[in-house]
């Protein structure tokens, strides 16, 4: 949007946003929502405290294994679906299954058969990562120009040389893509499962502030977590842009 | 050709079901049934109408849900689409939405509107909102431009460009949104039926957990898979005849 | 049009019964300039081809014609009027077509006229007369991605036609249709010209198109675009359309043009 002929940039109406919150804080007209400005004190008071840091640090580990799992084992199954015409039809109705099934139901088994701690979280992130990384993969291994692989071959290329030289840059924008889809993802696997089990990391402490009634303690974990989702994301989406700059002229 | 295709998909669900038979036999975990028994119990849910009570119960969120974020989520989309303003004002906080884990807002919901439908409703259209705005304020921006100046060159007015030309361009991206957003709906549904309170099918699996009948846990949870699976299959289905012939482009979250 | 005329003589703007009239426009973006001063006069019931390198800003040019635009300086008259915008007597073919994906062929071709409120069944019967005329009986019910990029070009210009402007506007029409539909076309065209008294304004790429199909060629060059030459062809237009391409004077003019033209083929 312009504004007396200057270009207003993209993202800063959320500074108007954050003076409403500001407003209806201050106003009192509901508990739940404290003024920005308390809630923006109490962040600084939280983010040293060990409560916080443990809490990040147990996120960011479970979020770290289950992306981890999601890409090395989704990247080359997706690939092999790809190329490998019987593995793609043995796997893909499960992949389509899982991709759009609530993962969420599949919590409760993880917990009886992993138990009720980071082991179960990290599988809930993947299980939620992986099948858009696969579909992705398979995607761009499949959309691969014929006349890029003829190339390849009236060249004398070796399998391992168009694997590496050509099938892997060719489909490399749209696993991307999906590793990018998979990490978001896997940022809202990682929250769900700690909520459903909910005595480690974030999910412990928002049981703990909002058992106390700590509201302004809450939003705060709530805007650096959301803050930390948002550029998680816009970075991968630069990455993405960065490197596929061919995507379209291939 | 479609012979062959049939049979690989019955041969790929009888080795997953093979192997979580063997999985329950050898069994791998005492909380492990195997399909048969999982699948027994299942009958005897659906047969003694326990299934269905608590489908009933779950569904009611899911379809409010569901329909207040496609009604509102559209007409905003659109609104954000059509206009370089409200796209200004609005955009960011579904962008920032759709990239956040919108589950931790749970617990302050509960606080707010307490263990009813109220809180479940609300989960279900933070879930299924934003990619329903996102897809459809995309969609109507990314109307190809010639067909617009093709309106106007044939002298449509704003109102026939935006009947007749941007929605009808714009539906088979609003459709699949509608699509994504059903299916994080079904995310949100279940996951306030575990976190928020125990009904419906949530309280088949938390119950069946408690009391150790593994069966019937397994059970609940392949039933709402499948009925989930089913559902969104019926709804790409239903797409690809309605827009045959239109150009498609996605966006995802 | 005296057929002793020297084919290379400039034009002479006074004894021509001007349909459309372009006067001093230009069209600036910002800093850069795409038409300086452009002024041409293009002659009624007749085809003009607008003719230049990529970048010439022939559509541009077009564009502005069509009211799509609005023009930074100048001024464009039809039939002495003035144009502000898009009008009823001017109609415009595409050249991706702009066909409508989820209408079929018959609400396509009707579309221009239920835009300007026509009743459908009236409406409905002249794109039935159009869609005729152009070779497409039979299609009515089909949808544009069950044809060809001919036959969807032929919607096009069935819906230009349907609204009866006085002013055809062709965008590169035939540039994304392969070489055995367009020579169709570019014969049915030349049919058109004759027999429908309307005036055609031809934007193309194509020297051979351009020489075969017009009565008048504007050569546009670029950076910033003006009219270099204007030509009009004469010992052939009389001719049978399967004689033009063996005429002799065909062949000098698509030379003449492309000695032309080479020198801004980057």
């Amino acid at each position: 949007m312009t504004l007396f002929g200057y270009r207003l940039p993209a993202m800063s109406s959320l500074i108007l946003w954050a003076a409403v919150w500001e407003i209806v804080g201050l106003s009192g007209w509901t508990f739940f929502i404290p003024p920005l400005s308390e809630v923006i004190t109490t962040l600084f008071s939280v983010i040293g405290t060990p409560a916080f840091t443990k809490a990040l640090s147990q996120t960011a580990y479970a979020f770290g294994a289950g992306v981890f799992f999601a890409v090395v084992i989704g990247i080359p199954v997706g690939i092999l679906m790809g190329k490998s015409r019987i593995i793609d039809e043995l796997l893909l109705p499960w992949v389509n299954i899982f991709l759009s099934a609530p993962l969420t139901a599949l919590v409760p088994v993880l917990m009886v058969l992993f138990g009720f701690g980071m082991k179960s979280i990290i599988i809930t992130t993947t299980l939620f990562a992986i099948w858009i990384i696969i579909l992705n993969s398979r995607a761009g291994v499949k959309q691969i120009n014929r006349s890029l692989v003829e190339m390849a071959r009236s060249f004398g290329a070796s399998p391992l040389d168009a694997f590496f030289k050509v099938y892997f840059w060719a489909a490399l924008p749209e696993i991307l893509g999906g590793v990018r889809i998979g990490v978001i993802r896997a940022v809202k696997g990682v929250i769900i499962g700690q909520l459903l089990i909910s005595i480690v990391g974030f999910g412990a402490l928002f049981e703990l502030y909002s058992n106390n009634f700590l509201m302004a303690h809450f939003w705060a974990v709530l805007i650096v977590l959301f803050a930390l989702a948002f550029s998680l994301s816009e970075f991968l989406g630069y990455l993405e842009r960065r490197i596929s700059y061919y995507a379209a002229s291939r | 050709m479609n012979q062959r295709s049939l049979f690989l998909k019955l041969l790929s669900a009888v080795i997953v079901f093979g192997a979580w038979q063997i999985a329950g036999l050898i069994p791998v975990s005492y909380a492990f049934p195997t399909f048969t028994e999982s699948m027994h119990a299942l009958y005897t849910i659906t047969m003694d109408g326990r299934l269905f009570t608590a489908y009933a119960e779950t569904l009611r969120p899911l379809v409010l849900g569901v329909a207040i974020s496609a009604v509102s989520g559209i007409g905003l989309g659109l609104w954000i689409g059509l206009s370089s303003r409200f796209d200004w004002l609005f955009s960011p906080i579904f962008i920032v939405m759709q990239a956040a884990p919108l589950a931790a807002l749970i617990p302050i919901l509960v606080m707010a509107y307490g263990i009813g439908l109220t809180s479940k409703v609300f989960v279900v259209c933070i879930m299924a909102m934003p990619v329903i705005v996102l897809n459809t304020s995309t969609a109507v921006r990314n109307t190809p431009a010639s067909i617009k100046e093709m309106g106007r060159s044939f002298l449509a007015s704003d109102r026939d460009i935006i009947l007749k030309i941007i929605i009808p361009a714009a539906s088979p991206v609003i459709f699949s949104g509608l699509r994504l957003g059903v299916s994080a709906g079904f995310i949100g549904a279940i996951l306030a039926e575990l976190k928020i309170t125990p009904t419906g099918v949530g309280d088949i699996i938390t119950y069946s957990r408690s009391i150790a009948d593994y069966p019937t846990m397994y059970a609940a949870i392949f039933s709402i898979i499948v009925l989930a699976v089913l559902f969104l299959n019926g709804l790409e289905r239903l797409e690809n005849t309605l827009f045959e012939g239109n150009n498609r482009g996605y966006v995802s979250d | 049009m005296s057929q002793t005329s020297d084919a290379f003589g400039k034009a002479d703007p006074i004894d021509i019964d001007s349909a459309v009239s372009v006067r001093g426009v230009s069209k600036n973006y910002g800093e850069v300039e795409a038409l300086r001063d452009l002024s041409l006069e293009f002659p009624r019931g007749q085809l003009t081809s607008l003719l230049g390198p990529s970048g010439c800003g022939k559509t541009t040019l077009l564009k502005i014609i069509a009211g799509l635009i609005p023009a930074t300086a100048g001024e464009i008259e039809i039939d002495g009027r003035k144009v502000t915008g898009p009008g009823p007597d001017r109609a415009f073919v595409f050249q991706d077509f702009a066909l409508l994906p989820w209408a079929n062929v018959l609400r396509n071709v009707s579309f221009g006229l239920e835009l300007r409120g026509v009743g459908k069944s009236e409406r409905e019967a002249v794109a039935e007369k159009y869609i005729g005329n152009v070779g497409l009986s039979g299609f009515e019910k089909a949808y544009p991605h069950e044809l060809s990029g001919g036959m969807r070009q032929r919607v096009g210009l069935a819906r230009a036609l349907s609204v009866d402007a006085q002013v055809l506007l062709l965008d590169e029409p035939f540039s994304a249709v392969d070489e055995q539909n367009r020579r169709k076309f570019q014969e049915d065209l030349l049919a058109l010209v004759r027999n429908e008294n309307k005036t055609f304004i031809f934007v193309t790429h194509s020297i051979e198109e351009a020489v075969y199909i017009s009565d008048q060629i504007a050569i546009l060059l670029p950076r910033p675009s003006r009219v270099s030459e204007i030509i009009r062809p004469t010992s052939f237009r009389g001719t049978k359309a399967d004689n033009i391409r063996r005429s002799p004077e065909y062949l000098d003019i698509v030379d003449q043009i492309w000695a032309s033209l080479r020198n801004y083929v980057e």
